[in-house]
């Protein structure tokens, strides 16, 4: 993986590490956090930031370790579970900065954070009382139990109704506690005129709890103490799985989110330079740009010039040059030089804010999808109440008393009680999210795996998406291995994308070349070494005397050496390493497979015809793609549409379920279900293989607990369950429903 | 019977402090950070406490 793992430094201090690191690192680059700082009240700053990248023990020992041994820093503890690294120090000593600094270092990326907006108390005190129920019931389940099975052993009458005295101590207290959970979700759902699986199963424990006291009271052979507490351990357990997979996906959303709370340096009218939080910039305000940095707002450049990467705002490969004057929008990259905009639009209007609009509507419009689980649950809850109903009327019509006839009826609803059902899902849902996390891939919410399993359609992006995003050198067999040095030594300072895929096809080639040369850099034009007088850049700057080759599909540089012909670098966006590979294997399972790309004709025809994919769509803007997917849907196709730019958002939100890779814009990681984050596109593939998988397995499932309900319920409806019977019913069928879920696991092993 | 009244009360309370223990583990945050509990046992470096 990238940063893992880095060496345990040792180091004293920042200045040293500053040199250590050989570069001007002052930090740059690093967005300036402390508009995120909070105080104790011993004075110590203190900062969450999250930290993507970490996820195993090397990880923790460089970030904590190194952290700890600054002098300023008084505590740093990493959560990988949650990704989130929170440090107190002081800041007498070192600013906020300096903190980021060393985290970037020692080469992670992360992103300040506000602890309050993203905790959600709510969930965190759900899942406390879920786990604390979830104990609560074991221990009372586990109790009860061997009290039950000495009594099915055949304990004598004083024996049995002592045992049953105390299952009733320990059990009612318990399911008094632990049942809440279900009480409270059936009671509202009864308020509000509706039936939910909490139901049926508070009624099958309070019936049961009742008949067993009454049993128990007089002396009776079958309580169903056991019964009901183990019911409701099953369910609790299927729920906490449930809700830990829902939380998974949240703090993969959470990273996302905290993603867009980067902060933009604003020059104050004394000329200070200070940080702030995107939603307090003002129309008018002066913002600064450094080179690297995304642009924050829409504006208007009042200083400085630079090529921009508007990649994600249009699905152009080839960066433009923007002067003093022109209009540049949030989103794009600043490459080559500083700049400094005054505001002209903010929040509302912007063209982000335009495509956000875009996003909203696709989500009206974007039809609701029900749960598999939810949709069983429908037909189940109703189909159980009438059963037990007709049971204890049936019954006192063949003239048994009220209470056998009721005996009798709970024991039908216990032994229907859905508790293969509540595991049947999570179970599955689990194992399935925790494959793709191991796969690389974040699932932002469980239904995302649902609706992929019955797709029809994928659409793909082409920049970005199909290719790397970045360009490549495609005639290196043309150019000599010198020129390809000198070339080198001018690209290596600059971070024009053209310039960068020079530097790396020279350190492919194994070539030295000097990185300390003086070399001025025109922007928007291209590379001057004075001392030389070498240029690399673009034809008009660097050989304006030469032939334009043909027609311009692919970006292109020329070198050029006093006295000698121009040599012309060509270079393309070229296909992500196993982008062939994924289209034919969609192609060959029967999907239709499309392209709709903001880029021109040319390079999106030169892609296709590689893919071999004959329905592909050039210059789309963002509405023209959302009409696609919309008008595609309409006519009853399920897209999955996998795209990286802001411009595919809206398509994004509008699809049946949606990918983005893990470079991809803010806007788009936020609106797409899934995440990838490897350089391979056969992500896309291979959850569609788990998907279609884990849906089968659901399937199976249900079907499962439904066969086990046509065995055991003519059985409860005779009136010859016993709780022996029930109870070995019930742990059988949530056994069964939980090793075929694990099954997925062996599925795993053909897909990495 | 006697032998009951006396091992099923010790089977309960042992029991108990199993429960009492599982509770002090979650108010103790120890199940905060699953992922990285389950790293930081494999090192002595670092701190191998739970957050508190």
């Amino acid at each position: 993986m990238l940063s893992c793992c880095p060496v345990d430094y040792a180091l004293n201090d920042i200045t040293e590490m500053r040199q250590s690191k050989g570069l001007d690192w002052t930090g740059d680059l690093v967005a300036d956090p402390s508009p995120w700082v909070t105080y104790d009240q011993d004075g110590l700053a203190q900062l969450d930031i999250l930290v993507p990248e970490a996820y195993c023990a090397a990880c923790i020992g460089a970030i904590e370790g190194n952290f700890k041994k600054l002098a300023s820093v008084k505590y740093a503890r990493l959560n990988l579970t949650r990704k989130r690294l929170t440090i107190s120090w002081d800041e007498n000593l070192n600013s906020a900065k300096d903190m980021m600094v060393v985290l970037e270092w020692l080469g992670y990326h992360g992103q300040p954070f506000n602890r309050d907006q993203f905790d959600n108390l709510q969930t965190d005190s759900y899942q406390k009382k879920l786990l604390t129920s979830l104990g609560v019931a074991g221990f009372a389940a586990s109790n009860v139990m061997l009290l039950s099975v000495s009594v099915w052993a055949g304990a004598d009458e004083s024996t049995r109704n002592f045992f049953h005295w105390i299952s009733a101590l320990i059990a009612i207290p318990a399911l008094a506690y632990c049942g809440q959970i279900f009480f409270k979700s059936a009671f509202n759902a009864l308020r509000h005129g509706q039936l939910n699986m909490d139901v049926p199963i508070s009624l099958a424990v309070i019936l049961a709890t009742y008949i067993s006291i009454s049993e128990t009271i007089a002396g009776g052979a079958h309580a169903y103490f056991d019964a009901s507490i183990t019911l409701v351990f099953f369910l609790l357990a299927g729920r906490y799985l449930d809700l830990s997979m829902r939380q998974r996906a949240r703090s993969a959303a959470e990273q996302l989110m905290s993603m867009q709370a980067i902060a933009a340096t604003i020059i104050l009218p004394d000329g200070k330079r200070q940080s702030i939080k995107l939603a307090d910039i003002k129309l008018g305000d002066e913002i600064f740009v450094a080179i690297g940095e995304k642009i924050p707002v829409d504006g208007m450049i009042i200083e400085g010039k630079s090529d921009v990467d508007n990649a994600f705002l249009t699905g152009e490969s080839i960066p433009d040059l923007f002067d003093i004057g022109d209009q540049i929008h949030a989103g794009g990259i600043n490459l080559t030089g500083a700049l400094t905009i005054k505001v002209t639009a903010t929040g509302e209007d912007t063209l982000l804010a335009d495509i956000i609009r875009l996003m909203e509507e696709a989500e009206r419009t974007d039809a609701k999808y029900i749960r598999l689980a939810d949709r069983v649950a429908k037909l189940y809850a109703p189909a159980v109440h009438i059963l037990a109903a007709v049971t204890l009327l049936g019954w006192m019509t063949l003239g048994k008393g009220f209470n056998d006839s009721l005996f009798i009826a709970t024991s039908v609803l216990i032994i229907t009680c859905p508790c293969a059902l509540g595991l049947a899902v999570p179970a599955v849902q689990v194992v399935a999210s925790g494959i793709l996390l191991r796969l690389g891939i974040l699932l932002k919410d469980g239904i995302a795996l649902e609706k992929l399993a019955d797709i029809d359609m994928v659409v793909f992006d082409k920049t970005g998406t199909l290719t790397m995003g970045q360009p490549k050198l495609i005639n290196g067999n043309e150019i000599s291995d010198e020129a390809m040095r000198v070339a080198a030594s001018l690209a290596v300072n600059s971070k024009h994308p053209l310039s960068q895929a020079i530097v790396k096809a020279a350190d492919i080639r194994g070539l030295k070349y000097s990185t300390n040369g003086n070399v001025q850099e025109e922007i928007g034009q291209g590379l001057y070494d004075e001392k030389s007088q070498i240029k690399l850049g673009k034809r008009i700057y660097a050989a304006p005397e030469s032939i334009q080759v043909k027609e311009d599909i692919q970006a292109e540089f020329y070198l050029s050496i006093h006295g000698q012909n121009p040599i012309r670098f060509a270079f393309e966006d070229g296909l992500r390493p196993d982008a062939k590979q994924t289209v034919a294997k969609f192609k060959k399972s029967g999907l239709e497979v499309v392209i709709l790309s903001g880029d021109r004709e040319a390079a999106v025809k030169n892609i296709a015809d590689i893919l071999q994919i004959k329905n592909h769509k050039f210059a789309q803007n963002p509405q023209d793609k959302l009409a696609y997917v919309q008008a595609q849907q309409a006519a009853g196709k399920k897209i999955f549409v996998i795209g990286d730019g802001s411009n595919d958002a809206p398509a994004l939100i509008a699809a049946h379920v949606s990918m983005s890779p893990g470079n991809a814009s803010d806007v788009s990681q936020l609106s797409a279900d899934l995440i990838f984050q490897s350089q391979n596109l056969s992500a896309a593939y291979k959850v569609w293989q788990v998907a279609k998988f884990s849906r089968g397995l659901i399937k199976q499932n249900i079907a499962l607990a439904i066969a086990y309900n046509i065995i055991a319920v003519p059985i409860a409806i005779m009136g010859l369950a016993t709780p022996f019977v029930a109870a070995i019913a019930m742990s059988t069928s949530s056994m069964i429903v939980t090793l075929n879920a694990l099954r997925l696991r062996l599925k795993e092993a053909g897909l990495s | 019977m006697s032998g009951l009244l006396f091992l099923i009360p010790v089977a309960l309370f042992l029991g108990l402090i199993g429960l009492a223990g599982f509770l002090w583990t979650l108010r103790n945050g120890q199940y905060d950070d699953i992922d990285g509990a389950s790293e930081r046992i494999l090192d002595d470096r670092y701190d191998d406490k739970p957050d508190v």
